[in-house]
């Protein structure tokens, strides 16, 4: 029997992990609804699992998604995660194939050259010796571009990297020892033996030229032992245990669970997802514009797992997205920021015990009796019929001369339509919602609802994409709900209305809630096209910027709103355009103050270019009973 | 029977800074410094989707807190539907969604004290 006392850290801290990530996914299965439990089931026994299979080969351990956007950050990634897979499965092959006997318990593959110091000395077992090493010199150089990251963080392309805690402190350092260690304690050991490949050969080689190697190897192998012992067994209280929990999330996710609104068993197992790789903090605006870091979504998540204050970092965001698109675990960042933003009226909270081993799931504090309506005083509305119906919004109504287009365009289709907030209609409810006071945001959509079901329409059509994304998701209404440029795109495929061709360049900014919150990226920039020359820039469709003048955050002033602007607009107008346009009142709004070259909604655009011969029709009537007057 | 005539006698109408309750607005302009920016010109009412079907005005509730006469505030703030047209149309920047949001804060946290 091949055993020796020091392999007892390591065996200790692997059971206990996978005792533990067993028991954790089995609590959080439980926790699921019935619904998400069936589609778990079914999720295992289809497709899912196959495309899950393939997720995690592609994403946790190729990162694929990070080496794309950053070339450096996700070398690491790579080397430390897939390296380390590889190591495992060659280093069990290897013990397997050379070891005494077959089927070994793990750490016989862990510390193979411990057992069998003399291996690797002819032909195939040096060539695998050689293999081994050379995954071990993969693993080591990503270790070493993780060192360097963390005291100098711009050598990966990055502005930030996380703060820590003593116990991450700790975790990480135990993390950091164990490949060193390892490369020590294999080197000594086939200095003694005079075996080992080009590199644990060759510095053993050269440590036994002048060391006692065989009786220095075994403290290393201790510390070997003792490192993976120690970073097992903190792992559950690190970001680290986002290694188990990935695996998880990864499944459950292509099995078609989503965050939904309430806190729960999913946002619990993103939460313990997130690996703090600051991808979050580098896109974010707060940071580049206005060097605020410690909002960003890492933060909150970590804020989140260690039960700590949460609610100034909840609300200093300007929900813009950017982070959401670029997690690497797809994390689903918005919604989990929004279930803390509601706070309070959330059903359901989660709390440590067991020393932050475990978490439990608290009732909150909502208190739905003592709730007395908001918005009585909105007198009841009687809208005419029609078949589309235009709802400006707030945001349409401060921007006159976006709604006069609107109204033009409409004019000029030649639709039945109804302007049905004309005379200042009540707010679509997002205002409220991103406050986390979904309550009185209720109240405005029962309002608005029945308003608009009154008119029998078919379409709603929005003027201000903040509406659109709140009609979209949070109203029950029986037609369509498309936001004005989705409108005007039709209006052009059906030829119901003849434009001219503006000689301008136009760079786009797509809007927020219109682009990354809706996914309308394409007829803004078809309309575009169809109407003047458009040009490029590096921040576009789920790389665009946010205008800075979002409803999301009122943490920040106007000031700090205003530099936000500031930069966002020198970013897209770096090629002097004659238009910036965008598909949204708040952003023109916020850039026109921002900028010196023309800001214009799309709907002004058109309108402008419209084919007078259209506005010209429609009008006569009312031109010639002018024109009698004056007679 | 004088009301009928749209004669009344008016009530004394004296600000008694002593014994009003300045809190709400200390509270409020402690975290929102912008508040103290306003100078009630009332472009926010003016702008005011709430103001538009009531006599709600962000203006008065301004000028009520810092003078510390809550009770008429407290009972109205609720009616704000925090679309944010005040905000944009304010031209002293005063961050008015988050003075409005505090001050809702400040009542619910006074309000749970005296429980």
């Amino acid at each position: 029997m091949q055993f020796d006392i020091f392999v007892i850290p390591f065996n200790i801290g692997l059971y206990f992990i996978l005792i533990y990530s067993v028991t954790r996914c089995i609590i959080w299965f439980r926790d699921l609804s019935r619904q998400d439990k069936l589609r778990l089931q079914r999720g295992f026994f289809g497709r899912a699992f196959v495309q899950s299979l393939r997720e995690i080969f592609m994403e946790s351990l190729i990162h694929r998604k990070i080496l794309r956007s950053n070339f450096r950050l996700g070398y690491m990634h790579l080397s430390l995660a897939f390296g380390w897979f590889l190591l495992i499965l060659f280093g069990t092959i290897e013990a397997d194939l050379f070891g005494v006997k077959h089927l070994n318990p793990p750490y016989k593959a862990i510390f193979f050259r411990f057992f069998n110091p003399e291996h690797g000395r002819t032909g195939f077992e040096s060539a695998y010796s050689f293999l081994m090493d050379l995954i071990l010199a993969f693993i080591l150089s990503g270790l070493l571009l993780a060192v360097i990251k963390r005291f100098y963080s711009q050598i990966v392309g990055m502005k930030k990297a996380t703060r820590l805690k003593v116990v991450d402190k700790i975790a990480l350092t135990s993390l950091w020892m164990i490949f060193p260690s390892r490369l020590l304690a294999e080197s000594l050991t086939s200095g003694a033996y005079a075996t080992g490949s080009f590199l644990t050969g060759s510095i053993g080689y050269w440590f036994a030229s002048f060391l006692p190697a065989a009786e220095l190897a075994y403290p290393f192998w201790w510390l070997y032992s003792i490192s993976l012992g120690t970073f097992f067994i903190l792992m559950p209280l690190t970001r680290y245990m986002h290694i188990p929990t990935e695996l998880f999330l990864i499944f459950m996710r292509n099995s078609g669970i989503t965050t939904g609104d309430k806190a729960g068993s999913f946002s619990e197992v993103q939460t313990h997802a997130c690996s703090s790789c600051g991808m979050c903090i580098d896109v974010c605006q707060l940071n580049s514009s206005l060097s605020i870091t410690h909002i960003q979504s890492a933060y909150l998540i970590k804020a989140i797992r260690h039960n700590n204050e949460i609610s100034e970092i909840a609300h200093n965001c300007l929900m813009c997205g950017r982070c959401d698109v670029k997690c690497p675990v797809g994390i689903e960042l918005m919604p989990i920021r929004m279930i803390q933003r509601r706070g309070s009226d959330a059903e359901n909270t989660f709390g440590n015990i067991y020393g932050g081993y475990l978490r439990e799931k608290r009732p909150g504090s909502a208190d739905k009796s003592n709730f007395n309506h908001s918005y009585d005083f909105v007198p009841a509305q009687e809208p005419e019929k029609a078949d589309v119906v235009f709802f400006a919004g707030c945001m349409t109504h401060l921007t006159p001369s976006i709604k006069n287009s609107m109204l033009k365009i409409l004019d000029a289709s030649g639709l039945r339509y109804t302007f049905i907030d004309e005379d200042g209609g009540v707010c679509c409810g997002r205002p409220l919602m991103l406050a986390g006071r979904t309550r009185e945001a209720r109240e405005l959509i029962n309002l608005n609802s029945e308003m608009i079901s009154k008119t029998g329409a078919h379409y709603l059509v929005t003027g201000c994409p903040i509406c659109f994304k709140v009609f979209k998701e949070s109203y029950y209404l029986d037609l369509e709900v498309v936001h004005h440029t989705q409108f005007i795109k039709m209006l052009i495929d059906d030829g119901k209305v003849k434009m001219n061709f503006l000689h301008k360049r136009v760079v786009y900014h797509s809007p927020c809630d219109l682009g990354r919150g809706s996914g309308v990226y394409e007829e803004p920039r078809e309309i575009l096209q169809h109407v003047a020359m458009l040009e490029h820039t590096s921040f576009e469709d789920e790389n665009s910027l946010c205008c800075g003048g979002s409803l999301g955050n009122m943490n920040i002033n106007s000031f700090q709103k205003r530099k936000i602007a500031t930069d966002a607009a020198l970013k897209l107008t770096r090629d002097n355009p004659d238009i910036l346009a965008t598909a949204c009142p708040l952003c023109k709004k916020t850039f026109v103050s921002a900028t010196s070259v023309k800001v214009a909604d799309i709907s002004e655009i058109v309108a402008e270019s419209l084919n007078h011969v259209n506005v010209k029709q429609e009008h006569s009537p009312m031109l010639n009973s002018a024109k009698e007057l004056v007679k | 029977m004088m009301d009928k005539f749209g004669f009344s006698i008016s009530k004394g109408r004296q600000i008694n800074y002593e014994s009003n309750d300045r809190s709400i607005a200390e509270y409020i302009s402690e975290k929102e410094p912008t508040f103290r920016l306003c100078i009630e010109c009332g472009g926010c009412s003016a702008t005011c989707t709430t103001g538009n079907f009531t006599s709600f005005s962000l203006r008065e509730i301004n000028i009520l807190l810092k003078r510390g006469e809550n009770e008429q505030v407290k009972n109205n703030i609720r009616k704000c539907m925090l679309c944010g047209k005040c905000s944009l149309v304010c031209p002293r920047g005063v961050n008015t969604r988050n003075v409005v949001t505090l001050a809702i804060q400040a009542f619910h946290n006074s309000a749970g004290h005296a429980v």
